[in-house]
């Protein structure tokens, strides 16, 4: 008996090892080991010595400083705009429709989901360019007697942010609905409230951790965003992760990017952090 | 609910709302894909008539998607990394999973965030972050085992590889963790009773069981290796994958070759994600079972 459990052990010791070595191996060497080199290389100059001055240029330029501050308001405007548009969406997919109503609208969700964000802003530029859908339309119904331009603005930068992103807010929020009992609702309503008091009251709270998720990804995918932000916004889309590219492809000046590219983890992780906190959910349950 | 409480009104204003809604989703995509059947350069309506030729065209100067080897090239490419990293993060996934749900050992809550952490890095700082390590990383192996041994990791193939693999085996281990936690573990002790040793027991039932996850991974993994562009975009050596040569061609004006390859990666990525969903569907089967 003694000899059994002792082999069972050595078996299941092996096997640990064999489940540990490959999960260590993926996040020390392409996550832990390059986020500490990319902190060294944040505080070098380009000899190799230690030096703040990366990050002292960063709080000097008031350039760079704005951009920064405007990524984060923009994607903030971003996130609750999707939660705004979003909501309304998730509760008539789980709450209202009917099974086969609910059926055509998830297909008609998941498809877009799917689709390259890239295809997804192309479609934008040919909707929005000078010689686009909308403009060619505008003049056809003769409310435009020429082009119009509708690219290269904050309001094309915003469209398509939210276009790209509103289904990882739809899509969480839709899966905790999906578990809220109908007859909380309809108790709700016997009670004599309003559908606004069963939004506020009931599914809403109930739908908190669904939208914890929905807004970390939005905000994440926004704060992140390069395709979106470039394409629709143009050269002086004024965008932080578009600082990194500078610094890093065209100036090739890694140290510059590289205090960057902490600066803007440093923005997120706090931000991340904030909403947990705000609204009491922890990472690991928000991430499921 | 079907039995809905409320004026009409109501009722009818957010019906509308959610016409609209799906309008504004599904516009943009619908249009695109048409003016990739129109024959008209302009990228644009009036409708000149129906053409493939933005498939399969010749022409140079105007070459169909098909018709272009730096388009095939690209698109290959792609095909290449996103399988590789389909299948290590789909097997990372599949051990990361059974390390967590199976094991208790010091430090896992830690790591268990560790885990999750990919996540929450923007895509950008993931690939500078990769590019920074790999260009030390490579020095050194030329340094230590002759000229050219660090070579694949320059920015590359491998590279690219290595940098979706970051976050997309973070994505593929949820997915099958989360099936594993509602295993029946009884079922396996079952198996063992009856004289299937551990690892026996683990393929023919644990494996079984998890065969849609895994599958559903691999699905998402796929797509998200296809579709990724922050991430790459900082790894690429000379052959660029799809997005990247997509985003390169979007900077200086547009073709309707690129609706035509974005019709296909419509069809292709629709048809996969619908995969997934069914993948996942089965699984609610399984479970009412």
């Amino acid at each position: 008996m003694r000899k059994l459990s002792y082999k069972t052990n050595k078996i299941n010791n092996t096997n640990f090892l064999t489940l540990l070595i490959p999960f260590s191996l993926w996040i020390f060497l392409l996550i832990v080991l390059p986020h500490i080199e990319l902190i060294k290389y944040s505080f070098s100059k380009k000899t190799g010595e230690f030096t703040l001055g990366n990050y002292l240029h960063f709080f000097k330029n008031t350039l760079y400083l704005n951009t920064y501050i405007r990524s984060a308001i923009f994607s903030l405007i971003v996130t609750c705009i999707t939660f705004l548009l979003g909501f309304p969406l998730a509760f008539f997919v789980t709450k209202m429709a009917t099974p086969k109503l609910r059926n055509i609208v998830m297909l008609l969700i998941i498809l877009p989901f799917w689709i390259s964000e890239l295809i997804q802003v192309f479609a934008w530029v040919v909707m929005m360019r000078e010689t686009g859908i909308i403009s060619y339309f505008f003049q056809k119904i003769g409310l435009s007697s020429h082009n119009i331009e509708l690219l290269y603005n904050d309001i094309a930068i915003g469209v398509g942010l939210v276009y790209t992103s509103i289904l990882f807010m739809v899509i969480p929020i839709i899966s905790t609905l999906s578990t809220l009992d109908d007859s909380l609702i309809e108790a709700a309503y016997d009670l004599g409230a309003s559908f606004w008091n069963v939004l506020t009251e009931v599914a809403i709270p109930y739908a908190a951790p669904g939208i914890a998720t929905g807004s970390i990804m939005v905000f994440m995918l926004t704060l992140g965003n390069f395709i979106s932000v470039t394409l629709l916004g143009g050269k002086n889309s004024l965008w932080f992760t578009e600082q990194i590219y500078n610094q890093f492809i065209l100036r090739f000046n890694w140290h510059q990017g590289s205090a960057f590219g902490i600066l803007l983890l440093i923005l997120s992780s706090l931000l991340v952090w904030g909403g947990l906190k705000i609204t009491k959910q922890g990472m690991a349950e928000v991430l499921k | 609910m079907k039995k809905f409480q409320g004026a009409s009104f109501f009722k009818g204003v957010y019906y509308t709302y959610v016409f609209l809604f799906l309008m504004y989703l599904l516009t943009p995509l619908l249009i695109t894909a048409i003016l990739a059947f129109n024959d008209n350069s302009a990228v644009s309506f009036p409708w000149k008539g129906f053409t493939f030729r933005w498939f399969f065209s010749n022409t140079p100067g105007s070459e169909g998607v098909f018709g272009e080897k730096r388009m095939m090239d690209a698109i290959g490419m792609s095909l290449k990394v996103a399988s590789m990293v389909t299948v290590l993060a789909t097997l990372l996934g599949i051990s990361n999973a059974f390390l967590f749900e199976r094991r208790d050992f010091f430090g896992k809550q830690f790591l268990y965030l560790l885990m999750l952490l990919p996540l929450i890095i923007p895509g950008v700082v993931l690939g500078i972050s990769i590019l920074s390590f790999s260009h030390r990383l490579s020095s050194f192996f030329n340094v230590v085992f002759g000229r050219k041994a660090g070579s694949f990791l320059n920015p590359g193939y491998w590279l690219v590889v290595f940098g979706q693999m970051s976050f997309i085996t973070t994505l593929a281990t949820l997915v099958i963790t989360a099936r594993l936690r509602r295993f029946d573990r009884t079922l396996e002790e079952a198996a063992m009773d009856l004289g299937a040793n551990n690892m026996t027991a683990v393929i023919l039932i644990t494996l079984r069981f998890l065969a849609p996850a895994i599958f559903n991974a691999a699905v998402v993994a796929f797509l998200f290796s296809f579709n990724n562009f922050n991430t790459t975009y900082f790894l690429i050596g000379t052959e660029p994958t799809l997005p990247v040569l997509l985003y390169s061609r979007l900077r200086f004006g547009i073709t309707p070759q690129i609706n035509a390859v974005s019709v296909m990666l419509m069809f292709v990525t629709g048809l996969l994600g619908l995969l997934s969903v069914f993948s996942s569907g089965e699984k609610k089967q399984i479970r009412q079972k």
